[in-house]
Protein backbone atom coordinates (compact mmCIF):
# COMPACT_ATOMS: atom_id res chain seq x y z
CA UNK A 1 0.00 0.00 0.00
CA UNK A 2 1.07 3.59 -0.64
CA UNK A 3 2.69 5.02 2.46
CA UNK A 4 2.00 8.69 3.26
CA UNK A 5 5.25 10.60 3.02
CA UNK A 6 6.55 14.08 3.81
CA UNK A 7 8.95 14.06 0.85
CA UNK A 8 8.10 12.69 -2.57
CA UNK A 9 9.69 12.24 -5.95
CA UNK A 10 7.78 13.80 -8.85
CA UNK A 11 8.27 13.58 -12.59
CA UNK A 12 6.42 16.08 -14.70
CA UNK A 13 6.81 18.13 -17.85
CA UNK A 14 7.30 21.87 -17.47
CA UNK A 15 7.12 23.93 -20.66
CA UNK A 16 7.83 20.80 -22.68
CA UNK A 17 10.89 19.84 -20.65
CA UNK A 18 10.90 16.72 -18.43
CA UNK A 19 11.63 17.52 -14.79
CA UNK A 20 12.33 15.16 -11.92
CA UNK A 21 12.57 16.47 -8.35
CA UNK A 22 12.19 15.40 -4.76
CA UNK A 23 9.74 17.80 -3.13
CA UNK A 24 8.29 18.42 0.28
CA UNK A 25 4.63 17.32 0.29
CA UNK A 26 3.46 20.80 1.30
CA UNK A 27 5.39 22.55 -1.50
CA UNK A 28 2.90 24.44 -3.69
CA UNK A 29 3.27 24.21 -7.45
CA UNK A 30 3.76 28.02 -7.50
CA UNK A 31 6.70 27.88 -5.08
CA UNK A 32 8.12 24.83 -6.84
CA UNK A 33 8.13 26.65 -10.18
CA UNK A 34 9.63 29.83 -8.75
CA UNK A 35 12.10 28.57 -6.19
CA UNK A 36 13.19 25.19 -7.51
CA UNK A 37 12.93 25.74 -11.27
CA UNK A 38 13.67 29.50 -11.25
CA UNK A 39 10.53 30.20 -13.31
CA UNK A 40 9.65 33.47 -11.60
CA UNK A 41 7.15 34.57 -14.25
CA UNK A 42 4.46 32.80 -12.23
CA UNK A 43 3.59 35.42 -9.60
CA UNK A 44 2.42 34.67 -6.09
CA UNK A 45 -0.18 37.10 -4.81
CA UNK A 46 -2.80 35.98 -2.32
CA UNK A 47 -1.86 32.31 -1.86
CA UNK A 48 -5.48 31.29 -1.41
CA UNK A 49 -6.87 31.15 -4.91
CA UNK A 50 -8.43 34.60 -5.16
CA UNK A 51 -6.11 36.85 -7.19
CA UNK A 52 -5.22 34.67 -10.20
CA UNK A 53 -1.61 35.93 -10.45
CA UNK A 54 -0.23 32.38 -10.17
CA UNK A 55 -2.42 30.91 -12.94
CA UNK A 56 -0.68 28.25 -15.07
CA UNK A 57 -1.92 25.62 -17.50
CA UNK A 58 -2.06 22.00 -16.35
CA UNK A 59 -2.58 19.69 -19.31
CA UNK A 60 -3.83 22.75 -21.19
CA UNK A 61 -6.40 23.86 -18.62
CA UNK A 62 -5.97 26.88 -16.34
CA UNK A 63 -5.24 26.24 -12.67
CA UNK A 64 -4.22 28.23 -9.61
CA UNK A 65 -0.70 27.02 -8.88
CA UNK A 66 -1.02 28.16 -5.23
CA UNK A 67 -3.85 25.64 -4.79
CA UNK A 68 -1.94 22.64 -6.14
CA UNK A 69 0.92 20.82 -4.49
CA UNK A 70 3.89 19.96 -6.67
CA UNK A 71 3.53 16.37 -5.46
CA UNK A 72 0.15 16.17 -7.22
CA UNK A 73 1.65 16.97 -10.61
CA UNK A 74 3.35 13.62 -11.16
CA UNK A 75 2.85 12.68 -14.81
CA UNK A 76 1.22 16.00 -15.75
CA UNK A 77 2.27 18.74 -18.17
CA UNK A 78 2.56 22.28 -16.81
CA UNK A 79 2.84 25.39 -18.98
CA UNK A 80 3.88 28.69 -17.43
CA UNK A 81 4.18 32.18 -18.91
CA UNK A 82 7.78 31.29 -19.85
CA UNK A 83 6.41 28.44 -21.95
CA UNK A 84 4.05 30.82 -23.73
CA UNK A 85 6.85 33.25 -24.59
CA UNK A 86 8.92 32.78 -27.75
CA UNK A 87 12.72 32.65 -27.49
CA UNK A 88 12.89 36.01 -29.26
CA UNK A 89 10.37 38.82 -28.82
CA UNK A 90 6.77 38.46 -27.76
CA UNK A 91 3.91 36.14 -28.63
CA UNK A 92 1.02 37.71 -30.58
CA UNK A 93 -1.06 37.89 -27.39
CA UNK A 94 1.81 39.49 -25.45
CA UNK A 95 2.41 41.92 -28.30
CA UNK A 96 -1.27 42.83 -28.23
CA UNK A 97 -0.99 43.57 -24.46
CA UNK A 98 1.96 45.86 -25.22
CA UNK A 99 0.23 47.66 -28.08
CA UNK A 100 -2.99 48.17 -26.09
CA UNK A 101 -1.21 49.37 -22.92
CA UNK A 102 -2.78 46.45 -21.08
CA UNK A 103 -0.25 46.53 -18.25
CA UNK A 104 1.36 48.97 -15.90
CA UNK A 105 3.09 47.25 -12.98
CA UNK A 106 2.80 43.87 -14.70
CA UNK A 107 2.11 41.83 -11.58
CA UNK A 108 -1.14 40.35 -12.87
CA UNK A 109 0.04 40.09 -16.48
CA UNK A 110 1.39 36.51 -16.54
CA UNK A 111 -1.87 35.21 -15.02
CA UNK A 112 -3.90 37.32 -17.45
CA UNK A 113 -1.95 35.98 -20.44
CA UNK A 114 -2.26 32.37 -19.27
CA UNK A 115 -6.00 32.78 -18.68
CA UNK A 116 -6.51 34.48 -22.05
CA UNK A 117 -4.49 31.71 -23.73
CA UNK A 118 -6.94 29.09 -22.45
CA UNK A 119 -9.89 31.22 -23.54
CA UNK A 120 -8.54 31.73 -27.07
CA UNK A 121 -7.76 28.01 -27.39
CA UNK A 122 -11.38 27.18 -26.54
CA UNK A 123 -13.01 30.16 -28.23
CA UNK A 124 -10.85 31.70 -30.98
CA UNK A 125 -13.29 34.60 -31.52
CA UNK A 126 -14.70 35.38 -28.07
CA UNK A 127 -17.30 38.06 -27.39
CA UNK A 128 -16.38 40.95 -25.09
CA UNK A 129 -18.67 39.39 -22.51
CA UNK A 130 -16.89 36.08 -22.61
CA UNK A 131 -13.48 37.78 -22.32
CA UNK A 132 -14.73 39.62 -19.24
CA UNK A 133 -16.11 36.38 -17.83
CA UNK A 134 -12.82 34.56 -18.53
CA UNK A 135 -10.61 37.10 -16.76
CA UNK A 136 -13.07 37.67 -13.90
CA UNK A 137 -10.87 35.51 -11.68
CA UNK A 138 -7.73 37.59 -12.33
CA UNK A 139 -7.39 40.74 -10.27
CA UNK A 140 -5.62 43.82 -11.63
CA UNK A 141 -4.97 46.63 -9.16
CA UNK A 142 -3.55 49.32 -11.45
CA UNK A 143 -4.18 49.13 -15.19
CA UNK A 144 -7.87 48.43 -14.94
CA UNK A 145 -9.61 45.94 -17.13
CA UNK A 146 -10.62 47.99 -20.16
CA UNK A 147 -7.28 47.79 -21.94
CA UNK A 148 -6.80 44.16 -20.97
CA UNK A 149 -10.14 43.23 -22.55
CA UNK A 150 -9.21 45.28 -25.61
CA UNK A 151 -5.85 43.50 -25.90
CA UNK A 152 -7.50 40.08 -25.88
CA UNK A 153 -10.09 41.27 -28.41
CA UNK A 154 -7.40 42.57 -30.73
CA UNK A 155 -5.27 39.45 -30.40
CA UNK A 156 -8.31 37.39 -31.38
CA UNK A 157 -9.35 39.67 -34.23
CA UNK A 158 -6.00 40.33 -35.90
CA UNK A 159 -3.05 38.80 -34.12
CA UNK A 160 0.06 40.92 -34.75
CA UNK A 161 2.16 38.95 -37.22
CA UNK A 162 5.28 38.90 -35.12
CA UNK A 163 6.48 40.22 -31.81
CA UNK A 164 8.95 42.97 -31.19
CA UNK A 165 12.46 41.60 -30.75
CA UNK B 1 0.91 31.57 3.96
CA UNK B 2 2.26 28.07 3.72
CA UNK B 3 0.55 24.96 5.04
CA UNK B 4 1.97 23.19 8.07
CA UNK B 5 3.91 20.05 7.15
CA UNK B 6 1.83 16.97 6.33
CA UNK B 7 2.34 13.57 4.81
CA UNK B 8 0.85 12.88 1.38
CA UNK B 9 -0.34 9.70 -0.30
CA UNK B 10 -1.89 9.13 -3.68
CA UNK B 11 -3.70 5.77 -3.61
CA UNK B 12 -4.65 4.10 -6.87
CA UNK B 13 -7.81 2.33 -5.73
CA UNK B 14 -10.83 3.12 -3.59
CA UNK B 15 -10.00 0.19 -1.29
CA UNK B 16 -6.54 1.60 -0.71
CA UNK B 17 -7.91 5.10 -0.06
CA UNK B 18 -10.43 3.69 2.42
CA UNK B 19 -7.65 1.86 4.26
CA UNK B 20 -5.44 4.97 4.35
CA UNK B 21 -8.32 7.01 5.75
CA UNK B 22 -9.25 4.35 8.29
CA UNK B 23 -5.66 4.38 9.62
CA UNK B 24 -6.15 7.82 11.21
CA UNK B 25 -9.61 9.17 10.32
CA UNK B 26 -9.52 12.16 12.70
CA UNK B 27 -6.17 13.36 11.41
CA UNK B 28 -6.52 12.72 7.68
CA UNK B 29 -8.15 14.86 5.00
CA UNK B 30 -9.11 13.76 1.50
CA UNK B 31 -7.75 16.00 -1.25
CA UNK B 32 -9.88 16.22 -4.41
CA UNK B 33 -9.99 19.53 -6.33
CA UNK B 34 -8.52 21.35 -3.34
CA UNK B 35 -10.18 24.66 -4.18
CA UNK B 36 -11.60 24.98 -0.64
CA UNK B 37 -9.28 22.69 1.30
CA UNK B 38 -5.96 24.14 0.10
CA UNK B 39 -6.83 27.75 1.06
CA UNK B 40 -7.76 26.42 4.50
CA UNK B 41 -4.44 24.54 4.67
CA UNK B 42 -2.52 27.62 3.51
CA UNK B 43 -4.18 29.73 6.19
CA UNK B 44 -3.62 26.90 8.68
CA UNK B 45 -7.29 26.76 9.55
CA UNK B 46 -6.89 22.99 9.23
CA UNK B 47 -3.71 21.06 9.98
CA UNK B 48 -4.20 17.39 9.08
CA UNK B 49 -1.26 15.03 9.58
CA UNK B 50 -2.04 13.21 6.32
CA UNK B 51 -3.53 14.21 2.98
CA UNK B 52 -4.94 11.40 0.87
CA UNK B 53 -5.13 12.57 -2.75
CA UNK B 54 -8.14 10.85 -4.35
CA UNK B 55 -7.59 12.31 -7.82
CA UNK B 56 -6.24 9.02 -9.15
CA UNK B 57 -9.31 6.97 -8.24
CA UNK B 58 -11.14 5.94 -11.38
CA UNK B 59 -14.01 4.62 -9.22
CA UNK B 60 -14.89 8.24 -8.43
CA UNK B 61 -15.09 9.46 -12.04
CA UNK B 62 -17.62 9.36 -14.82
CA UNK B 63 -20.99 10.78 -15.80
CA UNK B 64 -23.32 7.85 -16.45
CA UNK B 65 -26.96 7.80 -17.58
CA UNK B 66 -29.27 5.78 -15.32
CA UNK B 67 -32.36 3.86 -16.42
CA UNK B 68 -35.42 6.09 -16.01
CA UNK B 69 -33.68 9.28 -17.06
CA UNK B 70 -31.41 9.96 -14.09
CA UNK B 71 -27.68 10.42 -13.84
CA UNK B 72 -24.81 9.05 -11.79
CA UNK B 73 -22.08 11.60 -11.28
CA UNK B 74 -18.73 10.46 -9.93
CA UNK B 75 -17.50 12.50 -6.97
CA UNK B 76 -14.50 13.70 -8.99
CA UNK B 77 -16.68 15.29 -11.70
CA UNK B 78 -15.20 18.78 -12.17
CA UNK B 79 -17.49 21.83 -12.23
CA UNK B 80 -16.28 22.59 -15.77
CA UNK B 81 -17.36 19.08 -16.87
CA UNK B 82 -20.79 19.52 -15.26
CA UNK B 83 -21.28 22.84 -17.04
CA UNK B 84 -20.16 21.51 -20.44
CA UNK B 85 -21.41 17.90 -20.52
CA UNK B 86 -24.18 17.39 -23.12
CA UNK B 87 -25.55 14.55 -20.96
CA UNK B 88 -25.80 16.81 -17.89
CA UNK B 89 -27.36 19.61 -19.95
CA UNK B 90 -29.94 17.12 -21.23
CA UNK B 91 -30.72 15.25 -18.01
CA UNK B 92 -29.72 17.67 -15.26
CA UNK B 93 -29.76 21.21 -16.69
CA UNK B 94 -30.20 22.70 -13.21
CA UNK B 95 -26.84 21.20 -12.19
CA UNK B 96 -25.12 22.51 -15.31
CA UNK B 97 -26.51 25.98 -14.62
CA UNK B 98 -25.47 25.86 -10.95
CA UNK B 99 -21.94 24.72 -11.91
CA UNK B 100 -21.58 27.69 -14.23
CA UNK B 101 -21.96 29.98 -11.19
CA UNK B 102 -19.16 28.36 -9.16
CA UNK B 103 -16.02 30.53 -8.89
CA UNK B 104 -14.01 31.25 -12.03
CA UNK B 105 -12.78 29.14 -14.95
CA UNK B 106 -9.56 28.02 -13.21
CA UNK B 107 -11.56 27.06 -10.10
CA UNK B 108 -14.13 25.15 -12.17
CA UNK B 109 -11.36 23.23 -13.97
CA UNK B 110 -10.15 21.79 -10.65
CA UNK B 111 -13.06 21.88 -8.19
CA UNK B 112 -15.15 18.72 -7.86
CA UNK B 113 -18.82 17.99 -7.27
CA UNK B 114 -18.06 15.56 -4.44
CA UNK B 115 -15.70 18.04 -2.83
CA UNK B 116 -18.30 20.79 -2.88
CA UNK B 117 -20.88 18.47 -1.31
CA UNK B 118 -18.51 17.12 1.36
CA UNK B 119 -17.26 20.63 2.20
CA UNK B 120 -20.89 21.82 2.63
CA UNK B 121 -20.44 25.57 2.42
CA UNK B 122 -23.93 26.98 3.11
CA UNK B 123 -23.57 29.52 0.28
CA UNK B 124 -22.41 26.96 -2.32
CA UNK B 125 -24.50 26.45 -5.46
CA UNK B 126 -24.18 22.71 -6.09
CA UNK B 127 -25.41 21.42 -2.71
CA UNK B 128 -28.57 23.54 -3.08
CA UNK B 129 -29.15 22.30 -6.63
CA UNK B 130 -28.77 18.69 -5.43
CA UNK B 131 -31.30 19.17 -2.61
CA UNK B 132 -33.74 20.74 -5.08
CA UNK B 133 -33.26 17.75 -7.39
CA UNK B 134 -33.78 15.27 -4.53
CA UNK B 135 -30.38 13.73 -5.30
CA UNK B 136 -28.87 10.85 -3.37
CA UNK B 137 -25.37 10.97 -1.91
CA UNK B 138 -23.37 7.74 -2.07
CA UNK B 139 -20.62 7.13 0.45
CA UNK B 140 -18.42 4.21 1.34
CA UNK B 141 -16.28 3.30 4.34
CA UNK B 142 -15.08 0.48 6.56
CA UNK B 143 -18.71 -0.42 7.39
CA UNK B 144 -19.63 -0.66 3.71
CA UNK B 145 -21.49 1.55 1.25
CA UNK B 146 -24.57 3.60 2.07
CA UNK B 147 -26.80 6.17 0.42
CA UNK B 148 -28.30 9.32 1.93
CA UNK B 149 -30.86 11.76 0.53
CA UNK B 150 -29.17 15.13 -0.11
CA UNK B 151 -31.84 16.72 2.09
CA UNK B 152 -30.62 14.71 5.09
CA UNK B 153 -26.91 14.82 4.21
CA UNK B 154 -26.29 18.48 5.15
CA UNK B 155 -26.32 19.00 8.91
CA UNK B 156 -25.07 22.56 9.41
CA UNK B 157 -22.18 24.92 8.73
CA UNK B 158 -19.53 22.80 6.92
CA UNK B 159 -21.12 19.76 8.58
CA UNK B 160 -22.58 16.64 6.97
CA UNK B 161 -23.48 13.09 7.94
CA UNK B 162 -20.24 11.87 6.31
CA UNK B 163 -18.22 10.05 8.98
CA UNK B 164 -14.48 10.85 9.29
CA UNK B 165 -13.60 7.41 7.88
CA UNK B 166 -16.02 7.57 4.94
CA UNK B 167 -15.47 8.67 1.33
CA UNK B 168 -18.14 10.33 -0.79
CA UNK B 169 -18.13 8.35 -4.04
CA UNK B 170 -20.97 9.61 -6.24
CA UNK B 171 -24.18 11.55 -6.56
CA UNK B 172 -27.31 10.20 -8.22
CA UNK B 173 -29.96 12.55 -9.53
CA UNK B 174 -33.41 11.45 -10.69
CA UNK B 175 -34.85 12.24 -14.13
CA UNK B 176 -35.04 15.93 -14.95
CA UNK B 177 -37.98 17.78 -13.42
CA UNK B 178 -40.61 19.32 -15.72
CA UNK B 179 -39.60 22.81 -14.62
CA UNK B 180 -36.63 24.28 -12.81
CA UNK B 181 -35.15 27.61 -11.85
CA UNK B 182 -31.83 28.86 -10.50
CA UNK B 183 -30.99 32.41 -9.46
CA UNK B 184 -28.41 33.98 -7.20
CA UNK B 185 -27.12 37.40 -6.24
CA UNK B 186 -23.40 37.85 -5.58
CA UNK B 187 -21.32 41.00 -5.15
CA UNK B 188 -19.16 40.03 -8.12
CA UNK B 189 -19.48 37.18 -10.62
CA UNK B 190 -17.64 34.19 -9.20
CA UNK B 191 -18.12 35.15 -5.56
CA UNK B 192 -20.10 33.03 -3.18
CA UNK B 193 -23.73 34.09 -3.37
CA UNK B 194 -25.16 36.52 -0.84
CA UNK B 195 -28.31 34.53 -1.41
CA UNK B 196 -29.61 32.14 -4.03
CA UNK B 197 -32.56 29.89 -4.79
CA UNK B 198 -32.92 26.62 -6.70
CA UNK B 199 -36.36 25.20 -7.49
CA UNK B 200 -37.77 22.14 -9.22
CA UNK B 201 -41.36 21.59 -10.36
CA UNK B 202 -42.88 18.21 -11.15
CA UNK B 203 -45.17 17.77 -14.15
CA UNK B 204 -48.38 19.73 -13.52
CA UNK B 205 -51.72 17.96 -13.55
CA UNK B 206 -53.91 18.59 -16.61
CA UNK B 207 -55.28 22.12 -16.57
CA UNK B 208 -52.39 23.43 -14.49
CA UNK B 209 -54.30 23.46 -11.19
CA UNK B 210 -53.20 21.59 -8.10
CA UNK B 211 -49.40 21.72 -8.31
CA UNK B 212 -47.77 19.46 -5.74
CA UNK B 213 -44.20 18.53 -4.98
CA UNK B 214 -42.44 21.85 -5.61
CA UNK B 215 -38.96 21.82 -4.06
CA UNK B 216 -37.62 25.25 -3.15
CA UNK B 217 -34.11 25.48 -1.70
CA UNK B 218 -32.28 28.58 -0.48
CA UNK B 219 -28.50 28.93 -0.18
CA UNK B 220 -26.54 31.61 1.64
CA UNK B 221 -29.60 32.11 3.83
CA UNK B 222 -28.94 29.59 6.58
CA UNK B 223 -26.31 27.24 7.95
CA UNK B 224 -26.86 24.79 5.06
CA UNK B 225 -28.92 24.59 1.86
CA UNK B 226 -32.42 24.90 3.35
CA UNK B 227 -35.81 23.77 2.12
CA UNK B 228 -38.15 26.76 2.08
CA UNK B 229 -41.10 24.80 3.48
CA UNK B 230 -43.37 27.77 4.17
CA UNK B 231 -43.03 28.97 0.59
CA UNK B 232 -43.60 25.44 -0.75
CA UNK B 233 -46.84 25.15 1.28
CA UNK B 234 -48.16 28.41 -0.16
CA UNK B 235 -47.93 26.84 -3.62
CA UNK B 236 -49.37 23.43 -2.76
CA UNK B 237 -52.55 22.54 -4.61
CA UNK B 238 -52.77 25.85 -6.48
CA UNK B 239 -51.83 27.24 -9.86
CA UNK B 240 -48.34 28.62 -10.36
CA UNK B 241 -48.82 32.16 -11.65
CA UNK B 242 -47.22 35.54 -10.92
CA UNK B 243 -49.45 36.09 -7.91
CA UNK B 244 -48.65 32.70 -6.39
CA UNK B 245 -44.92 33.27 -6.99
CA UNK B 246 -45.09 36.61 -5.16
CA UNK B 247 -46.97 35.06 -2.23
CA UNK B 248 -44.44 32.22 -2.03
CA UNK B 249 -41.62 34.77 -2.06
CA UNK B 250 -43.20 36.68 0.80
CA UNK B 251 -43.51 33.44 2.80
CA UNK B 252 -39.87 32.47 2.15
CA UNK B 253 -38.52 35.19 4.43
CA UNK B 254 -39.73 33.30 7.49
CA UNK B 255 -38.12 30.05 6.24
CA UNK B 256 -34.62 31.59 6.28
CA UNK B 257 -32.16 32.09 9.07
CA UNK B 258 -29.47 34.06 7.25
CA UNK B 259 -26.17 35.17 8.73
CA UNK B 260 -25.16 38.80 9.14
CA UNK B 261 -21.62 39.52 8.02
CA UNK B 262 -19.48 42.10 6.27
CA UNK B 263 -21.09 41.19 2.93
CA UNK B 264 -24.68 41.77 3.99
CA UNK B 265 -27.07 41.87 6.93
CA UNK B 266 -29.47 39.08 7.80
CA UNK B 267 -32.35 41.41 6.99
CA UNK B 268 -30.94 42.14 3.51
CA UNK B 269 -30.40 38.46 2.79
CA UNK B 270 -33.95 37.65 3.91
CA UNK B 271 -35.21 40.31 1.52
CA UNK B 272 -33.10 38.79 -1.28
CA UNK B 273 -34.60 35.38 -0.55
CA UNK B 274 -38.15 36.69 -1.04
CA UNK B 275 -37.21 38.32 -4.35
CA UNK B 276 -35.20 35.33 -5.57
CA UNK B 277 -37.92 32.78 -4.74
CA UNK B 278 -40.33 34.77 -6.88
CA UNK B 279 -37.83 35.01 -9.76
CA UNK B 280 -36.85 31.34 -9.58
CA UNK B 281 -40.51 30.28 -9.62
CA UNK B 282 -41.28 32.49 -12.62
CA UNK B 283 -38.25 31.02 -14.41
CA UNK B 284 -39.46 27.50 -13.63
CA UNK B 285 -43.01 28.31 -14.68
CA UNK B 286 -41.78 29.71 -17.98
CA UNK B 287 -39.85 26.50 -18.61
CA UNK B 288 -42.96 24.45 -17.81
CA UNK B 289 -45.11 26.50 -20.16
CA UNK B 290 -42.63 26.70 -22.99
CA UNK B 291 -41.03 23.31 -22.62
CA UNK B 292 -37.84 25.39 -22.68
CA UNK B 293 -34.56 23.84 -21.84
Amino acid sequence: MTVPSERLSVRLTVNGRPVEHVVEARRSLADFLREELGLTGTHVGCEHGVCGACTVLVDGRSARSCLLFAAQLDGRAVTTIEGLTPAEGLSPLQESFRVCHALQCGFCTPGMIVTATELLAQEPAPSTESIREAISGNLCMCTGYVNIVRAVEQAAAAPPAKGRA
Amino acid sequence: MKPAPFRYARPSSLAEATALLAAAPGDTKLLAGGQSLVPMLNMRLVRPAVLVDVNGLRELTGITPLPGGGLRLGALTRHAELAASPLVRERGPLLAEAARHVGHAAIRNQGTLGGSVAHADPAAELPAALVALDARVQVTGPRGAREVAADAFFRGLLATTLEPDEILTALEVPARPAGWGFVEIARRPGDFALAGVAVTLPSPPLGGEGIEGVRLVGFGVGDRPIRLGGAERVLAGGRLDADAAARAGAAAGADCDPPSDVHGSAEYRRHLATVLVERALLQAAARLAGGAR
